[in-house]
């Protein structure tokens, strides 16, 4: 134990906790309840394009069931499966640091960021598999959809809406990268202890947010129209 | 300090405070006191309300003739978009959350600082990265969109700087969003022991309900950048008609935050009302409960509100209704406030400094503001007054006459705390008349100038609008030195003013038991509360009543 951390502990006075606040547990209790209003914030800003995406799909459901079945729901349902594993092992990587369990926090934050790394390179060859499908609709790509005509414009919505709303994920995603990162640094200097588990509690919570949405936008894009018989 | 002096010494400057706790630039730019910070923003916002008052002073000039012959039609859109987007998106929303509200909050319910400090510098960085980015719009050809980014025009048609100015507004977004985020959290958990919810001054009250909006409605409006951006930069197709998408679905995402937006501007406003009116008067506010619930009822019935700007646009009968009853709906909290501030006045001892006269000021246009909103609410007057000067009055009736003389009154009232030195009190009375003369010149003949059918954004007119537009622009020179003037006095204060003292209004309130300027923990220690917020003349520190 160096010098200044016993000095800490003398005092009661823990080294991550911020002049302003009286207590480390008041200063836990206000970072969660940021996360949280944070999180209500997101989920209004992911709203405004679902509410696109409902608008659209009401006054559209044929070409955004025929162009729904363009999507891979093979690799959509492996990203999904891949992300309900890395909620698990991020819930496990709080247990760990409630616990002040250090290697297995930190071990459990690795497989939690490999997971989502997994989760973006499969993205990536989704992404690549409508490029060679002329399935974008911009950026000065060919669009081709004449196999179904009647839908080559409409379609074309539902892959603009497609686009930004997996992309906005998988920004989150990318930045969920980076909290963890930053977490996993933490966890190995030795910044997150038993007292001071909330940074890993709040990221936890913020990673725990991404996967929902994915959770929603999975049956939302992917699954239009396939459900009884299946027929389009 | 000599407390047994046989006449009351002089009040003097304590000797640490947080103006002199730190004086490199490094201290003040990588600041976490939320005092510091609010100075950060006050000096920010003022910039931006220059560039957008010379915007504002281009239109007045182009607008002295009929003709069209200082702009051409295509710089005088994009100067009547720059006047709109600096005003709104760089100075109305900011200015007092980011200036009062960063200020206040922490002292007025007893804390050392908000609950996020290095969140709060961020948000100042962050709105000061997308101030940047209008900026560079400014000066990269404009913007000739109007500051509502219309689409289709704005996706496909405009060939303007749509982008930077557009990325300009998404980045400030989440400078409001976590500002908003930070008031919450201080607001819930960072009160001193004893200070209850029904104990905070209602300008605590009236910033939480803001927060809210900032931190529901403001997250739209970035997706909604995002859409135009996306159609706009890689051409997707979601609001474009040509594939089937619809221009109009833009407007309502645009206007459901843009509605409540008029909120996050006169809210904190109202707060800031609410400290003057109980302060000048020495009386508690009348019906605190109701005035603080009318901030809450004006933030959430706000966000039903927004089908008003678009009777025209091709809703259903039935949803112009029902957003018509809603728009009426709204306007029976903000005038539960009127109501309740004259009623605080009435039989008061009013002290007539200039806070008190911005507070009176701001009832009076607030009230027409809001009287003439409700004009716009009935949807067959609407559809006669869309798109004519009748509009552009109302609403600077409220976003100026009641923003602006929030925002002056309050930088008025509590500018002896921030700095511990008064201004020159007849200077800021003389101003504030000016500015409420001035006003009044430039935007009532608007109204009639309006409803007579002249329409808004055209650089020129029929010759028979020239006699008012002519009044309007001798307003606006009126308005321009009330507005000069506060920003000489204020500055001269800084060095020459009187000292303060800690209490020179003989105001309640905990910003008033700690020095002026406060010491960078605002408090020696933290304060226990046993009273309520406006326990007039009982509980004035340094009064004899
Ligand atoms: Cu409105």
């Amino acid at each position: 134990m160096s010098p200044e951390t016993s000095a800490a502990a003398e005092h009661h006075h823990h080294p991550a906790l911020a002049h302003h606040f009286d207590s480390l547990a008041e200063q836990n209790e206000a970072a969660t309840l940021g996360m949280w209003v944070f999180l209500v914030t997101e989920v209004l800003f992911f709203g405004g394009a679902l509410m696109a995406y409902s608008i659209y799909r009401s006054w559209y459901p044929g070409a955004f069931a025929s162009a729904s079945h363009h999507l891979d729901v093979t690799l959509g349902a492996v990203n999904t499966a891949v992300l309900i594993v890395s909620s698990l092992t991020m819930a496990m990587a709080v247990h760990a640091a409630q616990l002040g369990e250090r290697g297995k926090l930190k071990a459990f934050l690795l497989i939690t960021m490999v997971l989502g790394a997994t989760f973006l390179v499969v993205k990536g060859f989704e992404y690549h598999e409508k490029y060679v499908e002329h399935h974008i609709p911009g950026l000065g790509l060919p669009f081709d959809y004449s196999a179904e005509p009647q839908f080559a414009a409409t379609a074309q919505i539902f892959f603009s809406i497609y686009f930004v709303l997996t992309g906005l994920h998988a920004l989150h995603m990318i930045v969920g990268l980076g909290i963890m990162t930053w977490m996993y640094i933490w966890a190995a200097n030795g910044t997150i202890d038993k007292d001071y588990s909330s940074p890993i509690e709040i990221s936890g919570l913020y990673w725990h947010f991404v996967d929902i949405v994915w959770i929603f936008l999975f049956p939302l894009l992917y699954l239009i129209g396939r459900h009884a018989s299946g027929a389009h | 300090m000599a407390s047994t002096a046989p006449i009351a010494p002089l009040p003097t400057l304590p000797k640490k405070h947080y103006l002199n706790d730190g004086t490199t630039v490094a201290s003040w730019l990588l600041t976490r006191d939320h005092k510091r910070i609010a100075l950060l923003y006050l000096v920010a916002v003022t910039v931006f309300f220059v560039i957008g008052g010379l915007f504002a002073v281009l239109v007045r000039l182009e607008l002295a003739t009929p003709a069209g012959d200082l702009l051409s039609d295509d710089s005088y859109n994009k100067v009547f978009t720059m006047h709109g987007v600096m005003m709104v998106f760089f100075f109305l929303i900011p200015a007092i959350p980011g200036t009062l509200g960063n200020f206040l909050i922490p002292i007025m319910i007893g804390a050392k600082d908000l609950a996020f400090p290095k969140l709060n510098l961020a948000s100042w960085y962050i709105f000061m990265i997308g101030a940047t980015f209008g900026t560079y719009s400014v000066l990269n050809g404009g913007l000739d969109t109007g500051w509502t980014f219309y689409t289709p025009f704005s996706t496909v048609a405009s060939t303007s700087a749509v982008v930077p100015a557009a990325l300009g507004v998404f980045i400030n977004g989440f400078s409001s969003i976590l500002t908003g985020l930070n008031f919450i959290v201080t607001i819930h958990r960072m009160r001193a022991p004893g200070m209850t919810w029904f104990r905070l001054p209602l300008f605590v009250w009236s910033h939480y309900a803001t927060s809210l909006i900032m931190v529901l409605g403001t997250p739209v409006l970035a997706i909604t950048v995002v859409l135009v951006a996306a159609e706009r930069i890689f051409s997707f197709g979601i609001f474009d008609a040509n594939r089937g998408g619809d221009p109009v679905l833009f407007q309502h995402l645009f206007w459901f935050y843009s509605h409540p937006a008029v909120y996050i501007m006169v809210l904190p406003a109202m707060g800031v009302m609410s400290e003057l009116v109980a302060a000048s008067c020495r009386k508690p506010v009348f019906g605190y409960t109701f005035v603080a619930f009318a901030s809450l009822a004006i933030a959430i019935i706000g966000f039903f509100v927004w089908g008003h700007h678009m009777f025209v646009a091709g809703q259903s009968v039935y949803a112009a209704l029902i957003f018509s009853i809603l728009s009426f709906l709204v306007a029976v909290p903000s005038a539960v406030k009127v109501f309740n501030w004259t009623a605080t006045m009435y039989k008061g001892a009013v002290s007539w400094q200039t806070p008190t006269l911005y507070a009176i000021g701001f009832i009076g246009l607030f009230t027409i503001g809001g009287l003439t909103g409700l004009f716009l609410s009935s949807v067959g007057l609407d559809i006669h007054l869309t798109d004519t000067y009748f509009i552009v009055a109302h609403f600077h009736y409220i976003m100026v006459g009641g923003t602006i003389m929030g925002y002056l009154g309050g930088i008025h009232f509590w500018w002896p705390k921030m700095t511990g030195r008064m201004y020159n009190e007849l200077l800021a009375k003389i101003s504030a008349a000016l500015i409420f003369f001035g006003f009044n010149l430039t935007f009532f003949p608007q109204f009639v100038v309006g409803y007579l059918g002249m329409p808004r954004r055209y650089h020129a007119y029929p010759p028979e609008f020239q006699m008012l537009n002519v009044l309007s622009s001798a307003g606006a020179s009126i308005l321009a030195v009330g507005y000069a003037l506060p920003l000489s006095y204020l500055i001269y204060s800084l060095k020459y003013g009187k000292v303060a003292g800690n209490n020179p209004w003989g105001a309640v309130g905990l910003e008033w038991t700690t020095t002026s300027p406060p010491p960078t923990a605002n408090f020696e220690e933290t304060p226990l509360v046993t009273w309520d917020a406006y326990e007039y003349p009982a509980r004035v520190e340094g009064h004899v009543a």
